[in-house]
């Protein structure tokens, strides 16, 4: 009898070792790039805007957070929610947590994002936001964005601007009709209440930045 | 070894389901879903087979001796574009190595008859294309890859015995380096 409890266990532990080194050779091994996690505080820029002007969140003194949104002119995906970028801060920015969109991408790489074309692009959609370039692309990297389009809400705090949610807009490129979760209004609302977002980072389609 | 393997997958797997289920009848459902590749929707006039996540997954999922490249692309993609020459100069080459490659299009359906036919036919592309339409990325990305965030181009390499995700665009260079990984 102790004996089979002995083997038993020896073949508990090997199973357990036989999974655990599967479960970490089924992983990818690369480097995936860094930036910032939930829970972060952001270190603030200064970026130009469309309208000349430089722009940080020290800037905006009354403003309970920040929903920054990097973005493009030319991302298809990108495109599809701009009308929705619009109503967000629409709906968000007189409750203090205004959208801040800023282009990654080097115009250099992209003719379509340059600053130009980034304002022709804002004036047309009506943009009611700050719309900034990442020049020298120092920025992105900082926040860990890969795509556009690719959100960032932040929660200001007496320690800074902390990460809250990282991710796409909702659960619907295509049809904003057709959308079930609504991922960051429900974070901002969540936020705002006081109470813990349940859904702090989600994935999405987008163009990688160039 | 391999069964041992087996043994250990179908453990993890009833485990895993357990922990779902509690109490819940999930169980027969996901078992039975995995097996299921033909929920293929037939559009009228589109050349390729478009998948939901559930139709593609199979896919992804294959257990013979093949090595299988799935790149995940758009038309729209220009980093996409740059490297799909590579994965057709590797598909010829590798011909006597066992490596298929399915080229997984995220073209909006809007794209399908304007962008995406087009672009196969002027460029002769030999590779497998099928076209994946399913707007709930959230759900879908982490199965393909949890390290995967979404930026495209996107690569999975993998075969029976291994796999590999890879969120950038590939060189020649970069391509064979990572492919004979897998053949040799």
């Amino acid at each position: 009898m102790r004996k089979l409890k002995i083997l038993g266990a020896v073949v508990l532990v090997f199973l357990l070792g036989a999974a655990f080194s599967m479960g970490t050779h089924a992983r990818n091994t690369h480097i995936v790039a860094k930036g910032y996690a939930v829970g972060d505080v952001v270190v603030d820029f200064t970026l130009k805007n469309i309208d000349g002007s430089m722009v940080s969140l020290a800037d905006f003194a009354t403003a309970k957070g920040f929903l920054v949104i990097f973005t493009c002119n030319t991302c298809p995906y990108a495109q599809a929610y701009e009308d929705r970028i619009i109503a967000l801060d629409a709906k968000y920015k007189s409750k203090g947590v205004p959208v801040i969109a800023i282009n990654p991408n080097n115009p250099d790489a992209k003719p379509g994002d340059s600053f130009a074309k980034m304002q022709e692009r804002a004036k047309s959609k009506g943009f009611t936001f700050p719309y900034l370039l990442d020049e020298g692309q120092k920025v992105y990297p900082q926040f860990g964005a890969t795509r556009t389009p690719h959100v960032f809400l932040l929660q200001k705090t007496d320690g800074g601007n902390v990460v809250r949610y990282i991710g796409a807009i909702d659960d619907n490129y295509q049809d904003a009709s057709q959308v079930e979760e609504k991922f960051v209004e429900n974070a901002i609302d969540a936020m705002l209440a006081g109470k813990e977002i349940e859904v702090t980072t989600t994935k999405a389609i987008g163009c990688g930045i160039k | 070894m391999n069964r041992l393997l087996v043994f250990v997958l179908l453990l993890i797997v009833l485990v895993s389901c357990k922990q779902k289920q509690e109490g819940d009848e999930v169980k027969t459902d996901t078992m039975e879903s995995e097996q299921v590749p033909d929920n293929v929707m037939v559009a009228a006039d589109v050349n390729f087979p478009i998948y939901d996540f559930d139709g593609l997954e199979p896919l992804l999922h294959r257990e013979d001796d093949h090595t299988y490249i799935i790149n995940f692309w758009a038309t729209w993609c220009k980093p996409c574009l740059e490297e799909l020459p590579y994965f057709e100069q590797v598909l010829e080459e590798q011909k006597n190595n066992k490596v298929k490659i399915i080229l997984v299009s995220l073209d909006m359906p809007h794209m399908w008859k304007s962008n995406l036919e087009p672009y196969v036919a002027k460029k002769g592309i030999k590779s497998e294309v099928v076209i994946l339409d399913d707007p709930k990325q959230n759900d879908w990305i982490p199965k393909v890859s949890e390290e995967w965030g979404g930026a495209i181009p996107a690569t999975l390499i993998y075969n029976k015995d291994k796999r590999e995700f890879y969120e950038k665009g590939f060189t020649y260079e970069e391509l064979n380096a990572e492919l004979n990984k897998f053949i040799n």
